[in-house]
């Protein structure tokens, strides 16, 4: 049990590394609380694996410190950081029985008999691994396989935090669920730090209270499922979370507001004083296609735009429209008319982002 | 609606058939037909049924090359499995030097077989041979010509230097195929090196273990050549083998009737044995 401090880190997998792109972790602080769920997301190659290898053990960071509560752990192995971990294939010890792969981590600590077999009954019975204590552990299936290599991690008393490496990528949709669900029942019961790496954004957020989204060798973003939904910090984080992701329009500045094409976009008072700070900087507004509004007629302060496609994905459709040259994506509810041929947008202030070099801009007070 | 079988695509068969034919059936049907029969030249011959079976079968000479057949194969595997296991372990897993193992290992194994008897046959003579030579100055007497235990050590000695490396091989190769995250979770689990190997490495390895324990069982069974070269199979009989057994019989003494009961059996011998191997070592640990 432990809070877990990553502090000034950062991992270069090549010996002199001199610009960030050397980097796959870039200079980074972040705290993982002791009993939390979290989830690290991001796409492959954005440097997620690198940086739960670095909390394991089984990789040392080339600069900065991993604290593990107060201790400095950098120089310290998986098995003295007191880390589990599952990996993306199920790794279980084929040879031997469900029983003998959750009793072999207790085994060779030398734990007496008697609590052995209570403790693996116990992990069993939490995993529904029961019935199979006896079967050879090579002929279960690929998510009774993965549940055996938690249950190694939950077996002992004392680990600081289990680790998960995609742990769903074998296991089929149906059954991907049911783990999820487990694991966080698991959680909620055994009170351990868990982190969870996927590139999966409903996994991250079925499993995770704070996910964090990483991004080219950086956590751009720290927040719940919410939060990453409705006030994405970062560009990416609008783009990578949500389905479709966020629109992301490039703008220029204007007086009172901003504008693209021909039109100009008012922003409120707080974002508009900004803007002069903001001069060299490249401004993007963003609006998640969930809070754009579509109606088929102009109203007042609609923009015109062109229908390019339709999709319906059976209980919503998502248009896609032409808007000065601009394609946008916009959500629309089931019972809602689809326009045909042309349609007018409007963008909810209170909905409405705007990032300056990717990064969201605040307002002021 | 019927369906139409065309079973005209059964002619694509016909040369895989032929060839099958042509490379094994017929042989081993001529073989058959020799050793039910007493053959005096082209066009004598008696029916003799199953009294060469019955020959053969008493024979001390078989039951002989027999028992030194088993045991040779058996130190073989007990040997070479162990030790290429071993040396597939240590070997370096990447860089120049794993390429420069990969090479020397292979040196062995490409070397024809009459060359490594000659190789071994001089290098333990005791007057030019470097093995020999070395041995006598520290005192010690060794002589594979006229001491039965000399012989055995050379030859299985020769073996071990000539086909180790095949065990080593298929070991390498299975082992750099288990994934890296097997061991980070045994590192997890506090496993002993020992366990490691015990509860990763050999079931992982299992398959190739399988290939390595069947092809040095065969070869060794059917080894002919580098023995033949390097003791002759002697002092006396001491290292004469099944194969070299056989030879005499059909090319010494051209007994074609015996010879032909013999090879079945012996083919026999190796098919049963092998199947033994196969059986034991796929169903263990199936629950």
């Amino acid at each position: 049990m432990a809070e877990i401090r990553l502090q000034n880190l950062a991992h270069s997998y090549s010996p002199q590394p001199r610009q960030d792109a050397d980097y796959a972790i870039r200079e980074m602080d972040h705290v993982w609380e002791q009993g939390g769920a979290y989830a690290l997301l991001g796409p492959s190659g954005c440097g997620k694996s690198t940086l739960l290898n670095i909390i394991s053990g089984l990789l040392s960071p080339s600069e900065g410190k991993v604290l593990f509560d107060t201790r400095e752990v950098n120089q310290l192995t998986p098995e003295q950081r007191n880390i589990a971990q599952v990996f993306q294939f199920p790794v279980v010890y084929d040879t031997m029985t469900v029983y003998e792969n959750l009793a072999f981590p207790l085994r060779n600590q030398g734990v007496a008999q008697a609590r052995i077999t209570s403790k693996v009954h116990e992990i069993a019975e939490v995993l529904d691994l029961h019935p199979l204590l006896q079967r050879k552990a090579r002929n279960l299936t690929a998510d009774e396989k993965q549940k055996v290599s938690m249950g190694r991690g939950l077996v002992r008393d004392d680990v600081s935090a289990i680790l998960f490496d995609e742990p769903l990528t074998v296991i089929d949709p149906h059954l991907k669920w049911k783990l999820r669900r487990k694991l966080k029942q698991i959680h909620e019961q055994f009170n351990i730090t868990m982190i969870y790496v996927t590139h999966d954004q409903l996994e991250a957020s079925t499993f995770a209270d704070k996910i964090a989204v990483m991004h080219g060798g950086q956590i751009v973003q720290f927040g719940t499922p919410r939060e990453l939904f409705e006030r994405p910090e970062h560009t990416f984080v609008g783009f990578f979370v949500g389905s479709p992701g966020m629109n992301l329009i490039e703008v220029r500045a204007e007086e009172g507001g901003v504008g693209f094409g021909t039109l100009h976009l008012p922003l409120t008072k707080g974002l508009a004083a900004k803007l002069p700070e903001l001069a060299d900087k490249r401004l993007q507004i963003g609006i998640r296609p969930e809070f754009v509004q579509v109606t088929d007629e102009p109203g007042t302060g609609g923009m015109a735009t062109e229908v390019v496609r339709v999709e319906d994905l059976g209980t919503y459709k998502i248009l896609t429209l032409r808007l000065q040259g601009h394609l946008l994506k916009a959500r629309l509810p089931e019972d809602q008319p689809v326009p045909r041929g042309e349609a007018w947008v409007g963008f909810p202030s209170q909905w409405l982002m705007l990032y300056a070099d990717d990064r969201l801009v605040e307002e002021r007070r | 609606m019927t369906k139409v079988h065309d079973n005209r695509a059964w002619w694509l068969v016909l040369p895989v058939f032929l060839l099958v034919a042509f490379s094994a059936v017929l042989p081993m049907m001529t073989v058959v037909n020799y050793s039910v029969q007493d053959i005096f030249d082209a066009s004598t011959r008696v029916f003799v049924g199953a009294d060469w079976y019955r020959q053969i079968l008493h024979d001390p000479r078989l039951h002989d090359s027999l028992l030194r057949q088993f045991i040779f194969s058996g130190c073989v595997l007990l040997i070479e499995i162990p030790l290429g296991i071993a040396v597939a372990l240590t070997m370096p897993t990447r860089g120049r030097w794993a390429s420069l193992c990969l090479i020397v290992m292979a040196i062995p194994l490409l070397i024809p077989w009459n060359v490594v008897g000659t190789i071994w046959q001089i290098f333990g003579r005791a007057d030019i041979g470097l093995l020999g030579y070395s041995l006598r100055e520290l005192g010690v007497d060794y002589n594979y010509a006229s001491n039965t235990g000399d012989a055995w050590v050379t030859v299985l000695v020769m073996d071990v230097w000539h086909w180790t490396s095949l065990v080593a091989l298929l070991c390498y190769s299975g082992l750099r195929a288990i994934p890296d995250a097997y061991y980070q979770a045994a590192r997890i689990d506090r496993a002993s090196s020992w366990a490691v190997f015990r509860y990763i490495q050999l079931p992982k390895l299992k398959s190739v273990l399988l290939i390595a324990v069947m092809l040095r069982f065969m070869d060794s069974f059917m080894i002919y050549t580098e023995p033949f070269v390097l003791t002759g199979g002697g002092p006396g009989n001491a290292t004469t083998f099944l194969s070299q057994t056989l030879t005499k019989m059909a090319v010494g003494q051209f007994d074609l009737g015996p010879a032909a009961a013999f090879s079945l059996i012996y083919f026999l011998i190796i098919l049963l044995v092998s199947w033994l191997f196969y059986t034991a070592m796929t169903h263990a640990d199936q629950k």
